[in-house]
């Protein structure tokens, strides 16, 4: 058990019903790292913020966040934490402005400092135009950054961003994770979730692979990549119909089966197998002809393929209620 | 600094957020407003003149009360709407994570609401006036009358918080409504005498704290004969008091073991 973990979960459960959302998760974040809860729609994701949040007990289990337990001294947490739901959490009828204000006074700032403090946010989240405008007339972005600039109104020490960019379009996502990446850089430590493998890849130190309410897997982006083997080989044939020969051809330098979609042929790659020249070498003998062929690094998609036997896209579709 | 100063200034943060949204709502402007002057119109002009209401010098006297009773007493039903859907915009959620007072966002509802209620109050007491109703008391039980009617305003407020905490969506509030309370507040005598109902639902009428609400209205602001000093004034503050103290306990109860 570190002792400079600012979050740190132990064996956290939680049910709805008989819906297990939550099975035994362990969760650690040391002090200024960004930590990464990856996993499809209805994995438990959000349960696992609201107990750390203290929106909700859990069933069993426990947890602290900078160092206080998120049931017993809750009160004293909520002045702690900033938390940026999965839902933006703006009042439409209120200006981004007097969102903004209302935030700091709840956190029981003086009007004076709520005013000066909503200004800061306004100028550092870009809003300072839109400031005056209801956060109904706002576009899902801004609304997005409204939300998180009002969960950092008391520049708090852990921030907790459920799904920050879900819902955004590239640019908009592109500006967010370069504020959350400006806020680490402060000394912020942060636990995000999110269903982009390449969201977690970008901004996490750590990363727990999530899945029906059990962490089935954590460590680096590197280390998650490399439980998934090595090195893979992507092609693509000129007829569909030698994937059979192709395979047969490969089988010596593959680890395991390949996985072949129409005409692409994705197989993971022996250690010291000697790569693409052998492979085009063995598919050429074997008169296999190839379009296009290379060698990748295993992305995130791969690992989350690999541990849950299944696609993270595939995996994403099952409805999802509002907090 | 202690922390009943932080939940009298969390409440007052939250009323003020109400009040800033109410002319941003033109829609509800028009629900608290234009929405009971149609139904006065109704009762007066279309079934006014087959109601018999022995005693009274109009039907308008006799209906005003009952119907400021219902409006005032149904208009919470906003607040069950606008709890509903602060949950489903993830608010409350975001209010919860604050260090603040877990009674504000209701106690901060219900504050606000005093003011819609008064401001329904002088609409429909204007209208009214102009169709024939007329106070027949003294200024200071007039204005005995008015606040007995916001108090039972900002109990509602509270049983509103609590029905639109339990169901967390607009629909299921919609039904809790308009199948429970609307019709309890005509199962009552704000629009005709009890004594004309079938047995059974007279009883029910006669029992119904709204008919006690209603009864202690017209003593206040008619008297007379038909309007007599009874117990009625002082059951009503028993009445409001008691629902306030029941639905802002489970409201409050309800709020702090909110799943989001
Ligand atoms: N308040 C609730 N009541 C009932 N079921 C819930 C509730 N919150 C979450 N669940 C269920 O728990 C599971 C995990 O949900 P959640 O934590 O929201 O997942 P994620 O955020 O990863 O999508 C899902 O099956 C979801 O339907
Ligand atoms: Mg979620």
């Amino acid at each position: 058990m570190s002792t400079d973990a600012v979050i740190e979960a132990r064996g956290l459960r939680r049910s709805f019903g008989d819906v297990h959302a939550l099975q035994g998760v362990d969760l650690v974040a040391p002090a200024g790292s960004v930590l990464g809860v990856l996993g499809p729609n209805g994995a438990g994701k959000t349960t696992a913020v609201r107990i750390l949040t203290t929106l909700l007990p859990p069933d069993g289990g426990s947890a602290t966040v900078a160092g206080l337990d998120v049931v017993k001294d809750a009160q004293e947490l909520r002045s702690k934490i900033g938390l940026a739901g999965q839902y933006a959490a703006v009042d439409e009828y209120l200006t981004g402005k007097e969102n903004l204000e209302m935030v700091g006074r709840l956190y029981h700032l003086s009007p004076a400092e709520s005013r000066s403090r909503a200004k800061e946010l306004l100028e550092e989240f870009d809003l300072v135009d839109a400031g005056g405008r209801t956060a109904g007339t706002y576009s899902g972005g801004m609304r997005r950054r409204l939300d998180l600039a009002a969960a950092l109104v008391m520049r708090p020490p852990v921030l907790f961003l459920d799904e920050p960019t879900t819902g955004l379009d590239p640019r908009s996502r592109n500006s967010l994770w370069q504020t959350i990446e400006d806020r680490v850089a402060d000394g912020t430590t942060v636990l995000l979730t999110t269903q982009y493998l390449e969201e977690a890849d970008r901004l996490a130190d750590r990363i727990a692979v999530i899945d029906h309410g059990q962490v089935i897997a954590e460590g680096t982006s590197d280390e998650l990549k490399a439980k998934v083997g090595g090195e893979r080989l992507d092609l693509v044939l000129e007829d569909e119909a030698q994937a059979a020969a192709a395979t047969e051809a490969l089988a010596p330098l593959a680890d395991g089966e390949p996985a072949v979609d129409g005409a692409s042929l994705s197989t993971p790659l022996r250690q010291g197998s000697g790569g693409v020249v052998a492979a085009v070498r063995r598919l050429d003998d074997a008169g296999v002809g190839v379009t296009d062929i290379a060698v990748r690094r295993p992305t995130l998609d791969d690992a989350f393929l690999t541990l849950t036997g299944r696609p993270a896209e595939e995996a994403s579709t099952d409805g999802e209620e509002p907090a | 600094m202690s922390s009943l100063r932080w939940t009298v200034s969390d409440t007052l943060v939250l009323a003020m957020r109400q009040l800033r949204r109410i002319p941003r709502q033109p829609d509800l402007l028009i629900g608290y407003t234009i929405q009971p002057v149609m139904f006065v119109l109704l009762f007066r002009y279309v079934f006014g003149g087959a109601i018999a209401t022995p005693g009274f010098d109009n039907y308008a006297s006799y209906l005003m009360p009952g119907i400021i009773v219902q409006s005032i007493a149904f208009g919470g039903f906003v607040t069950a709407l606008a709890i509903a859907d602060d949950m489903n915009k993830g608010l409350i959620g975001r209010f919860r994570s604050l260090p603040m007072s877990r009674i504000a966002v209701l106690s901060g509802r219900a504050f606000a609401d005093i003011a819609l209620n008064a401001l329904q109050l002088v609409v429909l007491i204007g209208i009214g006036l102009v169709v024939g109703f007329g106070f027949g008391t003294d200024v200071l039980k007039v204005l005995l009358g008015i606040l007995l009617l916001l108090g039972l305003g900002f109990a509602f407020s509270w049983v509103f918080c609590l029905i639109g905490l339990l169901s967390g969506s607009a629909e299921t509030s919609n039904a809790i409504g308009f199948t429970v309370i609307f019709p309890l507040t005509f199962a009552s005598g704000a629009f005709v005498q009890p004594s004309t109902m079938p047995d059974g639902l007279r009883q029910f009428a006669e029992a119904n704290p709204f008919t006690t609400l209603v009864d202690a209205t017209r003593h206040l602001w008619i008297g007379g004969e038909a309007a007599p000093a009874n117990s009625d004034v002082w059951m009503s503050i028993v009445w409001i008091v008691a629902i306030t103290v029941v639905a802002s306990f489970l409201a409050v109860r309800r709020y702090r073991s909110l799943a989001g």
